[in-house]
């Protein structure tokens, strides 16, 4: 190696390294002043203790909360799986005119500002006289979830030999046998990444969410929104802590079931 | 025969039937709504847009901003994604860790924390006094400069894979070969590896400039309401002043921007023979 080599590996190397502190940084952030004693976010906290996460359980607003964003965020991921992966094989078995702009349509909600397409959505359910927030909620956020299946699906089944399917026909199995025996095992690495960044994607919406909620019926990121603006107080970053601890546990299980390197094909 | 349609091409249809209904219906009602007044179409509303200095102001926010971030992203993200590439064990793990587990946490909590790091008395205050790069502490929230630090951090994950997936296919033997025949570091990656990546970076941009152009939450926790952007304009318009012509008109411009970015980059990185 050269010393121009040697010299750009270190400042690759580097540069790698702070990447990794700065995004790590608003998580680790989040962690220490959830267990720290002050109540104005003071760095390094002056003492530690565990008061946020008792306010955590008093908190009435915070549980429906997070009941009705698990809720929609697993009713639209289940919607968004059947209606995808149909789609994800219509579109690469079918004889299908215009295939790329089709693929193009169904993932661009995840490329318009979230903000526009829930303001167009409003208006258009308002006309049309749906007025229930919570149902509005579930159709909005399957248009969130959807991109992520199709596009995850269709990747995953363009790598797939569909003479398998054929084979397990000759051996004995039946259409459907040999469907569920041979296609869904080969798909599930790609059921499981895309339900997981649907679901999460769904969680953590904002911009579409915003314009479906009234007093009764409000979504994690919004309760937790007007918390940050109205009353911030560490019981926030204990929420916030749990959420970490959560996505660190689907990491987890993601990287058991899938593979980390895996899950970067998004 | 060629008329009938296919039945394995019906399958295709609920999902598409759904998102026009729901999604696209409503887009188009948008367009049409914002050109069309009492008495008529009219492009007046745009006109009327563009002729009021403030929002010439707003639209420079959102550009700069959203240029600024994404040469962050670019400086930042480009070498992770190589050194990404490069790594085994457990550096490869660090790396992806730490670019997966932000990405499954909630915007709310990370813009939440960086409202804590950037205060007069925060992390990066103490730090740079402790450098000797300031004199004395200075507050960063509610700068443009704090929120370009917020906004990369968000944004960073989608400028570092979509190169990254375009460096790992890219045979290590190219490189060598290069060298072997006397290419220089610098010009091997000017030569070499940056046309092989241009693709991966060139719809890495356009994800981190079209987000940042769009982003509500983290400027309205970290830049506050005298900064204003084209979707904190629009979503304030809406859900604060209830001025709906001006939200749509606000709206249908930042649609067209970033529509016009997707479409760029798309025909861009297909010319440049990336699949991406």
């Amino acid at each position: 190696m050269t010393i121009a080599e040697k010299l750009a590996s270190v400042v690759l190397w580097t540069i790698a390294a702070f990447t990794v502190l700065f995004l790590l940084t608003p998580l680790v952030v989040t962690v220490v002043v959830s267990f720290g004693s002050s109540p104005v976010f003071t760095l390094p906290a002056p003492g530690w203790s565990l008061r946020w996460y008792e306010a955590l359980g008093r908190s009435r607003e915070l549980w429906p909360a997070v009941l009705l964003s698990v809720q929609i965020a697993a009713l639209s991921t289940a919607v968004a799986l059947v209606l995808g992966t149909l789609c994800a094989v219509g579109l690469l078995r079918g004889r299908f005119p215009g295939r790329e702009a089709a693929v193009t349509f169904l993932v661009s909600p995840l490329m318009l500002p979230g903000l526009v397409i829930g303001i167009a959505m409003l208006e258009t359910y308002r006309a049309a006289g749906l007025r229930d927030a919570w149902t509005s909620l579930l159709i909005a956020h399957v248009v969130i979830t959807l991109p992520y299946v199709v596009r995850t699906v269709l990747a995953a089944l363009s790598l797939f030999d569909f003479t398998l399917i054929d084979a397990a026909r000759t051996l004995g199995c039946s259409w459907a046998g040999a469907v569920v025996r041979v296609l869904v095992p080969a798909l599930a690495p790609a059921f499981l990444t895309a339900g997981m960044f649907a679901f999460l994607a769904s969680m953590d919406n904002y911009p579409i969410s915003i314009f479906f909620t009234d007093a009764w019926t409000r979504t994690l990121p919004i309760q937790m929104l007007q918390f940050v603006e109205e009353s911030p107080d560490p019981t926030i970053a204990a929420v916030s802590a749990l959420s970490i601890a959560l996505a660190a546990l689907v990491l987890v299980v993601g990287d058991r079931l899938v593979g980390l390197r895996r899950m970067t094909d998004l | 025969m060629r008329n009938r349609p296919d039945p394995v091409a019906l399958l295709a249809l609920p999902a598409l039937l759904y998102l026009g209904i729901v999604y696209a219906v409503p887009l188009a009602g948008l367009l049409v709504g914002s050109v069309v007044r009492p008495g008529g179409v009219t492009l007046a509303p745009f006109a009327d847009f563009f002729r009021d200095p403030f929002h010439w102001t707003v639209a420079g926010n959102t550009l700069r901003v959203a240029a600024l971030t994404t040469l962050v992203c670019l400086a930042i993200g480009y070498p992770t994604a190589v050194a990404l590439a490069r790594a085994r064990g457990f550096a490869q793990a660090a790396i992806l860790v730490a670019i997966i587990l932000p990405l499954s946490v909630g915007v709310v909590v990370k813009a939440f924390a960086w409202q804590i790091v950037l205060r007069r008395d925060g992390v990066v205050s103490q730090i740079l006094v402790g450098l000797g790069v300031w004199d004395e502490p200075q507050r960063l929230l509610f700068t443009e400069a704090g929120l370009v630090i917020g906004a990369a951090n968000v944004f960073v994950p989608f400028m570092i894979l979509p190169v990254y997936s375009v460096l790992k296919t890219i045979d290590p033997r190219v490189g060598e070969a290069a060298t072997t025949l006397g290419a220089s570091p610098l010009y091997r990656f000017r030569k070499v590896t940056l046309p092989l990546a241009l693709p991966g970076i060139v719809s890495g941009i356009a994800f981190v400039f079209s987000m940042t152009a769009s982003m509500y939450v983290i400027p309205s926790l970290l830049v506050g309401d005298r900064f204003q952007t084209l979707a904190t304009l629009t979503g304030r318009s809406f859900l604060f002043m209830r001025n709906e012509e001006l939200g749509s008109t606000t709206a249908v411009v930042l649609l067209a921007l970033t529509v016009a970015i997707v479409v760029g980059s798309t025909s861009l990185s297909r010319r440049l023979g990336g699949s991406s």
